[in-house]
């Protein structure tokens, strides 16, 4: 990752507003989702030969305003403007033709097909209605050339790396004379020589005029490559900025914002519980890193502490967690649980160790929908028992019932189906589904993220209950007033790696969302 | 069927009358056109201590495709699918042929059962290989159990030396034609498969692992579930069911050609599945659907016969039936249906379809 830099990196001269007409306007846009309101009234500027970054946390409304620019969701209200004609667009197609050019996160391409058919896919050059091979690979060749990317357009796509897919995918989009290039997260599984190379081909195409659109997680690359910027909030316009006039934390507080103090009732005693550190830690991690996700990490777990874990989406907060729990399998380093030290190669390994982990995807990882709440309860147990040994009827209806009450789950029918329940019910179940396990660390990934306000402080109340009986937690949430409140020790993760570890003593959100801006370097220097 | 002991009663029974409702009135109407061809067509005469009848034939002709389906039905559970246990019925037949054939007493009991139980070793271990192709190198269950189905015919050929092994053993003639309790014998060891299915899935936690596997194999992962094992399972309890009903049908002829022995067998197998609600997306499965979707297809078998359609059109005639049952069950058709009586759906407390109960909970849910 290139080196982190107070001021913005982009030297470039950022585009003058005055005088220049943007190339897109769009105004006012609504778009809803029966009660929930996506976008509220959002107006997006962008000027020709410009790379302007979309920022906002999950569920800010980037992805839907880009589905709104390009076609995909057509809007409630508001106005989009191209070069001065307001139009609708009812397809992507018809946004493609219009200009704007759309490259997704994931490449979607054809690996099997060559480079040149990947980008000319659709509209080949023909001759007597066939496909004119030779005049497809010539236009692609120029095309890659006039980009500077080096690679024969006869190849295989799928031989490449992810990162060179990535650059066709933008010739393909390049090549259909795009005004309007929307990068959505282009940099998510590269590294940092990809994305460099990715960059340069960025600052030639805005140099050529094309407005680019540049969506990331990682802060340093936004200020590194983006001229403007556009920062949403649950759904709403906060403001438009130029990067080389605001720091770090002041983007930092603006994406976040400052949620009111609803949950303030939960009023922990942080110094009531002394996690009791002078023994050996329950969990060790000693440099485990995974490329592309997770450089090599240290962390130390004890009997009875909390561990919140803050940073942006992205930032390998998710990831760490995973890695000390054997959802993904670390390239570097190990996990030392009690006394046992050993290469995490699956969740089962650390399941037997008493480890217990709750995914912040819910719905793709935790809730099996079909199956009962009660089977969706007892699933971890009864894996780790093994399908020759059924729970007992009585021990079932025990556990079910004692769950259901205890953390109060609606409706209070075991018999009822998983999918039929609310996110936060959901939530809970999940958590009893651990609990039954009787774990000592419980790593818990956004436990409340999409929840209604009275399950959150449930959950949280919960996890506070259970630390002071001794449980070791890691706890994981975007929101850093919910990490402050819960945790004894806090842990700050930025652009792949630990940047911070501190007691949670009079941390103020204020402190946090420095660290997470990259305002206090010189700790992490001392840090070593 | 023990559907589910776990689940309380008044569940069961509601989602019981909804998942099989549409097979078991499939089957119904298939057994009234019958009747409407040929007023006789229920007749059952007793004979010598057995029951004679059309309907004891069809529940004697169901029986391989019921046990093959069983197998079938765990494996498609789990997302997977099984196209070898035709070629494995073949192989199971032909181990046991040869080795009866071979035998110092052809006729004797425990040459009989010595075979049989050799050839269900045999289809065991295939089914095992089958899964150990799915679950450890995670090649495509489809292409996993194609290679069996080509290669197990070209086995079940060598074994046979290509010629059609005949033997000469009632005890094993019996698997296919003989009679306990007046019932057939055939259909007699399907119910106990079938029974002992139930009793392994429904007793055990299998079924509930299967099921969990199959619907969400990541989030099964991540709370810790075997997976591979139960993969491993399915496939070689498949492997299994498949000998079992290779050797029914070896045994209703005497004798095994390699070459046609439970050929197609995994299409019927997998139709009677469908037809008894399991999806093939995985997940929830029906052993008690499973067990109507073969009596269906038996019928259907007799059917064609009975109201005299020519033999030309026979393919043609089934094939509009399945297609017919099928829209029945889609749930896009089915919708169609709800749809017309939304008065249902305002009254909670009548006997509601899971459809209409699902916005209540729903709601119950978030308060």
């Amino acid at each position: 990752m290139t080196q982190m830099d107070v001021t913005p990196a982009a030297q470039a001269a950022t585009p003058v507003v005055a005088g220049v007409d943007p190339v897109i306007e769009m105004r006012d846009i609504s778009i809803g989702f029966g009660a929930v309101q996506a976008l509220d009234a959002v107006s997006v500027r962008l000027y020709p030969g410009e790379v302007h970054a979309l920022m906002g946390e999950n569920g800010a409304g980037k992805s839907t305003l880009i589905k709104a620019l390009t076609g995909v969701y057509s809007i409630d209200s508001g106005r989009i403007v191209v070069g001065g004609v307001e139009r609708e667009f009812g397809s992507p197609a018809a946004a493609q033709e219009a200009g704007i050019s759309t490259v997704y996160q994931e490449v979607n391409l054809l690996p099997n097909l060559t480079v040149a058919e990947n980008m000319l896919l659709g509209r080949e050059p023909r001759r007597f209605g066939a496909i004119n091979v030779r005049a497809m690979n010539r236009r692609a060749r120029a095309t890659l050339e006039g980009l500077g990317i080096d690679i024969d357009p006869t190849s295989e796509l799928g031989e490449h790396p992810i990162a060179v897919q990535q650059l066709v995918a933008i010739a393909r989009a390049v090549d259909v004379e795009a005004r309007v290039l929307i990068l959505d997260e282009p940099t998510s599984s590269l590294d940092a020589d990809e994305v460099a190379k990715l960059f340069e081909v960025m600052r030639g195409l805005r140099d050529q005029g094309v407005a680019i659109v540049f969506v990331s997680h990682f802060l340093d690359q936004v200020y590194e490559i983006a001229d403007r910027m556009t920062i949403l909030r649950n759904g709403k316009l906060v403001e438009e900025r130029m990067v080389a006039d605001t720091t770090q934390l002041e983007l930092v507080k603006l994406m976040i914002g400052r949620e009111l103090e609803v949950l303030d009732r939960i009023d922990r005693k942080v110094s009531a519980r002394t996690a009791d550190e002078s023994g050996s830690p329950v969990l060790k991690a000693i440099g485990v890193g995974r490329k592309g996700s997770l450089e090599a990490t240290d962390l130390e777990l004890y009997d009875g502490e909390v561990i919140g874990l803050a940073g942006l989406l992205g930032s390998g907060r998710t990831e760490l967690a995973r890695l000390l729990f054997g959802a993904d399998s670390a390239d570097t380093g190990e996990v030392v649980i009690g006394s046992e030290r050993r290469r995490l190669r699956s969740p089962r390994h650390a399941i037997d160790r008493k480890v217990a982990f709750s995914s912040e995807d819910r719905k793709a990882e935790g809730v099996v929908g079909d199956l009962t709440v009660a089977d969706n309860m007892l699933l971890a147990l009864q894996a780790s028992r093994g399908w020759l040994r059924p729970i007992p009827q009585t021990t079932r209806t025990r556990l079910v019932e004692q769950y259901l009450e205890a953390l109060d789950i609606r409706p209070r029918d075991g018999a009822a189906l998983m999918r039929n329940l609310s996110g936060g019910n959901q939530q809970k179940v999940l958590l009893a589904r651990w609990l039954i396990t009787d774990p000592e660390i419980l790593i818990l990934d956004e436990p409340t993220r999409g929840i209604d306000i009275g399950a959150k402080a449930q959950i949280q109340a919960k996890v506070a209950e259970l630390a002071a009986q001794g449980m070791a937690v890691v706890f994981i949430s975007a929101e850093l007033e919910e990490v402050l409140r819960l945790s004894d020790r806090l842990v700050v993760m930025r652009d792949r790696r630990k940047i911070e570890e501190r007691p949670n003593d009079d941390v103020s959100v204020g402190d946090v969302l420095e660290i997470i801006a990259g305002e206090s370097r010189e700790e992490e220097g001392s840090r070593g | 069927m023990a559907e589910s002991p776990t689940t309380s009663v008044s569940g069961l029974q509601r989602l019981l009358r909804h998942q099989l409702v549409w097979p078991v009135l499939a089957l119904v109407v298939l057994l009234l056109v019958n009747v409407a061809a040929k007023p006789g067509f229920f007749d059952i005469r007793m004979q010598d201590g057995h029951l004679y009848g059309n309907l004891i034939d069809i529940v004697r002709n169901s029986a391989p495709v019921l046990l093959v389906a069983l197998g079938m039905t765990l494996v498609i559970a789990t997302r997977g699918i099984d196209l070898s246990v035709g070629a494995i019925a073949a192989i199971s037949a032909a181990v046991a042929c040869t080795r009866i054939v071979g035998a110092a007493d052809e006729g004797a009991l425990t040459t009989a059962v010595m075979a049989c139980t050799y050839a269900l070793a045999v289809c065991i271990l295939l089914g095992a290989w089958n899964g150990f192709l799915v679950s450890v190198l995670g090649i495509q269950p489809i292409i996993a159990t194609l290679i069996l189905m080509v290669a197990g015919r070209g086995i079940s050929m060598a074994i046979t030396d290509g010629q059609i092994t005949t033997v000469h053993n009632n005890t094993f003639s019996d698997l296919a034609t003989g009679y306990v309790l007046t019932l057939p014998v055939a259909f007699l060891i399907a119910l106990g498969v079938c029974a002992l299915t139930a009793v392994l899935t429904r007793r055990t936690a299998l079924g509930m692992l299967i099921e969990a596997v199959g619907i969400n194999p990541e989030a099964s992962r991540l709370a810790g579930v075997r997976s591979r094992t139960i993969i491993w399972t399915v496939y070689a309890f498949s492997g299994l069911c498949a000998g079992i009903a290779g050797l029914v049908i070896a045994a209703n002829t005497n004798s095994v050609n390699a070459n046609s022995l439970g050929l197609w067998i995994e299409l019927d197998a997998i139709l009677a599945v469908v037809i008894g609600g399991t999806s093939l997306a995985g997940g929830r499965f029906s052993l008690m659907g499973t067990l109507i979707g073969a009596l269906f297809i038996a019928t259907l078998a007799r059917t064609v016969n009975n109201i005299g359609i020519p033999s030309d059109l026979n393919y043609l005639f089934k094939a509009i039936v399945v297609i017919a049952v099928c829209l029945l069950q889609s749930p896009k058709v089915r919708s169609v249906f709800r749809v017309r009586r939304p008065g249902a759906t305002g009254s909670s407390g009548s006997v509601g379809s899971a459809g209409s109960a699902t916005p209540t909970l729903a709601k119950a849910g978030r308060s």
